[in-house]
């Protein structure tokens, strides 16, 4: 539908201005009135929304302000803190650009190549994404360690998994599909004009790649990498198995070490100011300079192009990023599970668990939706600097570790909401905090490949605002809506420490069967609920992705 | 546009889907399945099981309507439900009291309960960390302990002030391995193993809880200056750094190294499963290094069953619990009543655990600035 009238254009979430538009909106006689023409019914719930993102913030704030400020200032000075902070920067920064780098060739090639099992390729490389980094660091370990499965199988001595290069690589494979998946996306808009017209004037496929292609690729690619980038401030997972210190893994530590919550908050809020850097950076980066690919529309797919003989090397590619990724890590899950069924454990049920896992994600990515669309609408149809500031606060929730999220929500949930508390509404919001951008970042893609004129025309044609919204925008924000909510739904499939504490008591999920019985070193134990983990995470990925094929077939 | 829809439709009917299969919460934390086995014979199979059938289980146990009009008792227990599932689900078949447990994380459920205030919902709380336990006695959210209960436990397993009780006791050994080495071999101190013969021939898990509660004692008996001597020459001699205790009782067994600092109970599981497995504890009466850990309960303050709540932990100083723990499970530990032994392991007495107050492991924090500043904990 609508596709005549879409102009298609990447997503730059982060971009600065609004798409350039040949029409800007100037009913409301510009400068007059700064504030912005959106309807109240969207700009109302989208700051309702963020303050509630905030929450976790501003409890670190206050807890940390129990602390003189003399000790503060130390604690932020002190080497430690120093240390830690260059560690988590060199960390974040070379996993973001390790994921950029394998992740724009390979969404190319899987959408844009004549890729051998190209299709299966789309997939599968984006498949990694629903390993738990807890499950995939113990796999790389399992696997490398001294006297490992490797070892054991091929009688070579790899190299330790330990330390930096461990954990850089286990959180490259399990988190590059966020690169993946969003410039996936924009490659399967971008109007193949551009390229033709390159390729016309002379150009060879390479240079047409760097110098037209990439360029467009930039603000999706900048998405991407911002989601991988303050996904690697937050996790523990990986860290934790593979032994690289870093500020979430020092928040961890406090918490379970120290009782003195301030110096924890006090890391906590040196992340939250991490990310506000990283999300500058990220605008800057992600800006479409002069609008040099205005608008775009024509539903045409581009042409593949032809890799000749580069087509067996690209596919080998592809092959190693899905057997490191994918088979090695549930490799080891099978070879746990075989080894468990040999001694006789008996298996573990999964069946409750498992539903309890799809109910709590379900109601988490459906939340996640609704409470994205009003930020995303806003941010993508206002110029206003408060629609901006809003679309980033959506941010801070996920860069947080989860415990520091988890326990804040403790504290504010059961004086303000004590009905609610330890139900599966507060764990939904919950999820909603740590994973919104996820949801946010697709939608807003989806709103900008349409073309703001399409609105327009609905009010020229005696819409009224809400009219438009409800019968023209939402109706186009819905294929985002479903990819974004895929997203959150399999990344709070994986959750751990929100919902061991807000869950429901006794709501046992699969990720808490893995967790309960991976600390105690019953490997053989955790392998069937890790398994029905990762297969119940990439149902909603293929369906997807398979979804989103069909589309392009049609059209 | 029909795709859409599709999609939509997938989605709703997995919620249903889940909502079916067990979206109800479980009154008990999901019931093991009642086997025969763990019922009539010592449990070979580890606690925590479920047969397939615990969605049935979980709504027989919501139609059990109680007489307790109180509801349900609210355990938060950082022990895992692998450990302690079938010994939790014996106490509403001991008492007729209905539980509701919450697994995770001990410091993390310490935390939480902090952070809930006045109006936690939790009415015991189950640790397997002194330090935790000390840290919530510390912040006065523990209930006083009837005397006859503290009087139960072995001194060394109790708090002093009487605000929580050891429930057991797990000991810091030295796993060696047997086919190279005699337990004469093995030094009797932890203090031994910075001596060049050792060099590149130990390991320790800087991360783990125990072995931080271990360097913690050190630090409580034998002053910081020790403490930080005896890890930098540990590290100078080449100690090898792993995640937690299972991973170096496995490279004791494959000889990668000949000595590891761990808990006592990894090794009885591995031999439990194979008799021949190549590894011994050795136990070291008298030095820091067999610091003995507790893990123990308390009832928090703000609860408003402390009847059921000291039912719950009279439960687990029982005859019977006791026992369990110290010879029927693979994981035996050492029991924390007086004249209750564990099976094929020292006594208490022949243990002789350091003489610290296990309340005063508390100071993580500085134990973890002191691991921080060694570069043991990298």
């Amino acid at each position: 539908m609508n596709r005549d009238l879409t102009g298609v254009r990447p997503d730059p979430v982060g971009d600065h201005r609004p798409p350039p538009t040949p029409t800007a909106p100037t009913r409301h006689g510009r400068g007059k009135r700064p504030a912005s023409p959106t309807h109240p019914a969207i700009w109302i719930p989208a700051l309702v929304v963020a303050a509630a993102m905030l929450v976790p913030a501003v409890f670190l704030v206050v807890q940390a302000s129990e602390l003189p400020a003399a000790r503060l200032l130390a604690l932020v000075t002190s080497a430690e803190t120093v240390r830690l902070t260059g560690r988590t920067l060199l960390l974040a920064g070379s996993v973001t650009s390790a994921s950029l780098l394998l992740g724009v060739p390979l969404a190319w090639l899987t959408v844009r190549s004549d890729l051998p099992a190209r299709r299966f390729f789309a997939v599968a490389t984006a498949l990694p994404l629903v390993i738990p980094t807890y499950v995939g660091g113990y796999a790389l370990v399992a696997a490398l360690a001294p006297g490992g499965l490797l070892q054991n199988w091929f009688r070579v001595r790899p190299p330790s998994p330990y330390g930096f290069w461990g954990a850089f690589t286990a959180l490259t494979l399990f988190t590059f599909p966020y690169v993946l998946l969003t410039v996936q996306a924009s490659l399967r808009g971008l109007d193949p004009a551009l390229e033709e017209a390159s390729r016309s004037l002379g150009r060879g496929p390479l240079q047409t790649f760097f110098r037209v292609t990439l360029p467009q690729l930039r603000p999706s690619a900048a998405a991407g990498g911002l989601l991988v980038t303050l996904y690697v401030l937050s996790d523990f997972g990986a860290v934790s198995m593979l032994r690289y210190s870093t500020f979430t893994r020092a928040v961890y530590l406090q918490y379970r070490a120290a009782f003195d919550r301030a110096p924890a908050a006090m890391l906590g809020l040196l992340l939250v100011a991490m990310t506000v850097v990283f999300l500058v950076l990220e605008a800057r980066v992600a800006r479409d300079r002069g609008g040099q690919f205005g608008v775009r529309g024509s539903g045409r797919a581009p042409s593949r192009v032809r890799l000749g003989r580069w087509r067996w090397p690209a596919a080998a590619l592809c092959g190693a990023v899905v057997i490191a990724g994918l088979v090695l890590p549930v490799s080891v899950i099978l070879y746990w599970l075989a080894r468990g069924l040999r001694a006789g454990e008996p298996l573990a049920a999964v069946v409750g668990p498992a539903g309890r896992s799809l109910l709590a994600a379900a109601l988490g990515a459906s939340a996640a939706v609704v409470c994205a669309v009003p930020v995303a609408v806003w941010s993508t149809r206002s110029r206003s600097r408060l629609a901006r500031l809003v679309e980033r606060a959506a941010f801070t929730g996920y860069a947080l570790p989860g415990i520091v999220v988890a326990l804040a929500l403790v504290y504010v949930g059961i004086r303000t909401v004590p009905g609610l508390y330890q139900t599966l509404a507060m764990l939904g919001f919950a999820y909603v905090v740590l994973f919104l951008p996820q949801a946010v970042g697709a939608i807003r893609a989806s709103l900008l490949q349409v073309n703001a004129n399409v609105e327009d025309a609905a009010r020229t044609l005696g819409s009224s605002r809400l009219a438009a919204l409800r019968r023209v925008t939402l109706p186009l924000a819905r294929r985002g809506a479903l990819a974004g909510g895929a997203l959150v739904f399999l990344t709070a499939l994986k959750e751990l420490p929100a919902t061991l504490l807000l869950a429901p008591t006794g709501y046992d999920t699969l990720a808490t069967r893995v967790w309960s019985a991976t600390t105690e070193a019953f490997f053989a134990r955790a392998s069937l609920p890790a398994l029905v983990l990762v297969l119940l995470g990439s149902v909603p990925l293929a369906v997807l992705m398979i979804r989103e094929r069909r589309e392009r077939d049609q059209a | 546009m029909r795709t859409t829809r599709a999609t939509a439709a997938v989605f709703a009917a997995l919620a249903l889907l889940a909502a079916a299969c067990g979206g109800e919460t479980t009154a008990t934390g999901e019931a093991d399945e009642p086997t025969a086995a763990a019922t009539e014979e010592p449990a070979d199979e580890p606690a925590g099981d479920d047969g397939a059938t615990d969605d049935d289980a979980s709504s027989a146990d919501d139609d059990a309507a109680t007489d307790d009009a109180e509801g349900p008792l609210t355990v938060y227990s950082g022990r895992s439900e692998e450990l302690v599932g079938e010994i939790l689900d014996g106490f509403t078949d001991a008492t007729g009291i209905e539980l509701e447990v919450r697994y995770g994380d001990t410091a993390e459920l310490a935390a939480t309960i902090i952070n809930e205030g006045e109006a936690s919902p939790a009415d015991v709380y189950f640790g397997q960390d002194a330090g935790a336990l000390g840290a919530l006695a510390a912040e006065d959210r523990f209930a006083a302990l009837p005397d006859e209960l503290v009087s139960k436990v072995e001194p060394a397993f109790a708090s002093t002030t009487g605000e929580w009780v050891g429930v057991t006791g797990r000991v810091r050994v030295l796993a060696y391995n047997t086919d190279t080495m005699t337990e004469d071999d093995v030094p009797d101190s932890v203090f031994d193993l910075t001596d060049p013969e050792w060099s590149g021939r130990v390991s320790w898990a800087p991360t783990n809880g125990s072995f931080q509660a271990f360097v913690t004692a050190m630090r409580v008996t034998e002053g910081e200056d020790v403490t930080r001597q005896w890890l930098e020459e540990m590290i100078a001699n080449d100690v090898q750094v792993f995640e937690n205790n299972a991973s170096q009782v496995e490279a004791v067994a494959r000889g990668e190294v000949d000595v590891a600092l761990v808990n006592h109970y990894y090794l009885l599981r591995f031999l439990a499963e194979d008799p021949d497995f190549p590894v011994a504890n050795k136990f070291l009466p008298g030095d820091i290094g067999g610091l003995v850990n507790v893990a123990g309960v308390g009832v928090v303050a703000s609860t408003d069953q402390p009847d059921a709540a000291e039912q719950f932990v009279a439960y687990l100083l029982s005859d019977e619990v006791q026992n369990y723990f110290g010879t029927e499970t693979n994981e035996r530990e050492f029991p924390a009543v007086e004249g209750i032994e564990a099976t094929d392991l020292p006594t208490t007495e022949e243990l002789d655990p350091p003489s610290v107050d296990l309340s005063d492991l508390e100071d993580l924090q500085g134990t973890l600035a002191l691991l921080q500043e060694t570069g043991a904990l990298q």
